[in-house]
């Protein structure tokens, strides 16, 4: 806690920003993140998109996993249905993108409460091995049902669309996506200081005690798939947007994988740990293609390498996190973040 | 319906089965004495397969030496990943072990792809070509072949757990660890003990997998059938592995022939959703009770 800090109500305590220091901080960020566009480069706009994408996705699987401890290896079918909701309304429809990624996003929680059904008589592992059947029963179904999801070819859709605007390049989608990855952000922040938020952490504290507590599991239980589901559905419907081509390739059972990866490298149960991960697991591959690059004209042999070396960082990144920093980047940054607060009284 | 279709098509399901029953055995192993879920367990498989196309194609050793050197090395490597990434873990949620093995399978492709390429791969033929006629019904060798294999592979395993130091060792571990190391069992050992025991029979499937099907950095997929049959039959079940590898290794194959490739997957799954539903602990697993 910060000197001169003191809180006089409860309101004060729970409320979001405590500090006028953290107020000024946000804005600052959000001053960059609105002048970012302007300056990068058309990768790092690229980059800029993606990770917004992806914190979506991981503050959704992290509400379900790192808040209410409800492992799911289905992050990737939920986004998945929400990919293909957003191609067949645009391509059906023409309704413009906010009822479209609503409606991706609703649909997705529907797929997550009918898939969150057996987490009340299964848990842990075998609750992970339920989601698991259930990514490999979508994935049959998006490349089957062809009148709807176009079989393995998947579908292609018109850009994004508002008021006769057109959001065709990843300029202008930067201006959907994060606006969005902030209010799901700040929704998900929100979400943990009501009775819905607590009673999920108290449920991954422990579900019996929960129980006794007087709160329903079930309900709750499929409340945080149906929410988790949710955030996925909507970044799967920017996903789709953002590529405007669809296909059951697109959302395989190792981006399940990346997102759990995403939420434990970034540290569970902690929204900050959420964005850190999403941004670094999605940075690394893009770091590690650089240096390839650099490598090229020295060794070169280092393409035929990348692809390799890329798989076996992300698993030591796994397993390294797992052992030596369970709490994840986002117990780095707190660390970090205190050096500072004790400097120079500590060293 | 002709029958003799499906009669030899169920045989080689069933032959396939007797694999999955193998590798499901080295997975039972595995979690009943460590309580850990092995999702490399498939990548394991695929290791032991590339060191056996590394000494029989690339060093030219004949498959008499060339096979229990692949196998040994699949066991090896089974041991050192308890020692170095699952002992840590020890006392962790299940979750984040399931994570690290998971991240254990990405290493061991990568690893794959950066020694041997990620071409698919044919291991050099080593059983029999003579075709195998049981009535009518024709069966591929090196499925029938491949399936005796394993099957002597099975009977040793269990007449070893049944009746060995080191088999009683372990099944006292896996039923209470604190007695088992009260009565001076070694409990470290045999943690260490089972993981080399499973990624030995794994190793051995694997190889006999790839000799029948080939082998690419792909290969490891085969561990969510396995997962399908250990969860069917129980994850504490050696009985459980046997009869439901059989069971999914034979439906595996009938759907793929009947309805199509694309169809194997879904399949196995429907029966797994079904048992997750009904019989959460599996056919013959242990049901567990929580203790407040």
């Amino acid at each position: 806690m910060r000197i001169g800090d003191a809180k006089q109500t409860y309101l004060a305590d729970e409320a979001i920003w405590t500090s006028s220091t953290q107020k000024i901080w946000f804005a600052l960020l959000l001053a960059a993140l609105l002048a970012f566009p302007f300056m990068a480069s058309s990768y790092l706009l690229y980059l800029g998109c993606l990770v917004g994408i992806a914190v979506i996705s991981t503050t959704g699987l992290n509400i379900l996993t790192g808040y209410t401890g409800l492992i799911s290896l289905g992050q990737a079918g939920f986004m998945g249905v929400g990919a293909y909701t957003v191609a067949w309304l645009s391509l059906n429809t023409g309704l413009p993108f906010p009822v479209t990624l609503l409606l991706a996003g609703l649909v997705a929680a529907a797929v997550g409460v009918l898939v969150g059904l057996p987490s009340l008589r299964v848990k842990g592992l075998y609750l992970a091995i339920a989601t698991l059947a259930a990514s490999v029963f979508l994935h049959f179904i998006f490349a089957e049902w062809e009148p709807v999801t176009g079989g393995m070819e998947g579908l292609s859709l018109q850009p994004a669309h508002l008021f006769g605007l057109e959001f065709r390049s990843d300029f202008a989608m930067y201006f959907i996506i994060v606006p969005l990855a902030i209010l799901a952000l700040l929704a998900a922040k929100n979400l943990f200081r009501t009775r819905v938020g607590r009673a999920f952490i108290a449920i991954r504290d422990r579900d019996i005690s929960a129980e006794i507590l007087g709160i329903p599991l079930l309900k709750y239980k499929l409340m945080s798939f149906a929410l988790s589901s949710f955030y996925a559905g909507v970044a799967g419907g920017l996903f789709a947007y953002f590529y405007r081509v669809v296909t059951p390739e697109s959302f395989p059972l190792s981006m399940s994988i990346f997102y759990l990866a995403a939420v434990i490298v970034g540290g569970m149960g902690n929204l900050l740990g959420g964005i850190l991960g999403a941004a670094f697991m999605t940075l690394v591959p893009e770091a590690l293609k650089l240096l390839t690059a650099v490598m090229t004209p020295i060794w070169p042999n280092a393409p035929v390498f990348m692809s390799p070396m890329l798989e076996i960082i992300f698993g030591a990144l796994i397993v390294g996190f797992l052992i030596f920093e369970p709490h994840g980047l986002a117990e780095i940054w707190r660390r970090i973040r205190r050096f500072f607060h004790l400097w120079p009284f500590r060293s | 319906m002709d029958w003799l279709f499906f009669g030899e098509i169920s045989l080689a399901g069933l032959a396939m089965g007797g694999l999955y029953a193998l590798i499901a055995l080295g997975f039972v192993i595995i979690y009943k004495a460590t309580r850990v879920i092995n999702f490399a367990i498939g990548e394991i498989m695929m290791f032991a397969a590339y060191l056996f196309l590394a000494f029989a194609g690339g060093m030219e050793m004949s498959p008499w030496v060339a096979v229990p050197l692949a196998v040994l090395g699949g066991a090896l490597l089974g041991g050192v990943i308890e020692k170095t990434m699952i002992r840590p873990m020890l006392g962790e949620s299940p979750i984040s072990v399931v994570m690290v093995t998971i991240g254990i399978a990405s290493i061991l492709v990568g690893l794959v792809e950066l020694i041997w390429t990620a071409d698919p791969q044919l291991l050099p033929s080593f059983l029999p070509r003579t075709p195998v006629f049981i009535g009518e019904m024709y069966l591929a060798p090196k499925i029938a072949y491949g399936f005796l294999i394993g099957m002597a592979m099975l009977i040793l395993y269990l007449l070893y757990f049944r009746f060995s130091r080191g088999g009683v060792a372990l099944r006292a571990t896996a039923s209470d660890q604190a007695a088992a190391y009260s009565m001076g069992i070694n409990v470290r050992r045999v943690f260490n003990l089972a993981w080399v025991f499973g990624s030995l029979a794994a190793s051995l499937a694997g190889i006999l997998v790839a000799a029948t099907g080939g082998l690419s950095p792909q290969f490891g997929i085969i561990g969510l059938s396995v997962l399908v049959v250990v969860i069917v039959g129980g994850l504490d079940s050696i009985l459980g592995a046997l009869v439901a590898g059989v069971f999914i290794g034979w439906l595996e194959t009938v759907a793929g022939a009947y309805l199509g490739g694309e169809y194997r997957m879904p399949a196995t799954f429907a029966v797994l959703a079904v048992i997750l539903v009904f019989k959460p602990y599996g056919l013959f697993g242990t049901h567990e009770i929580e203790r407040v």
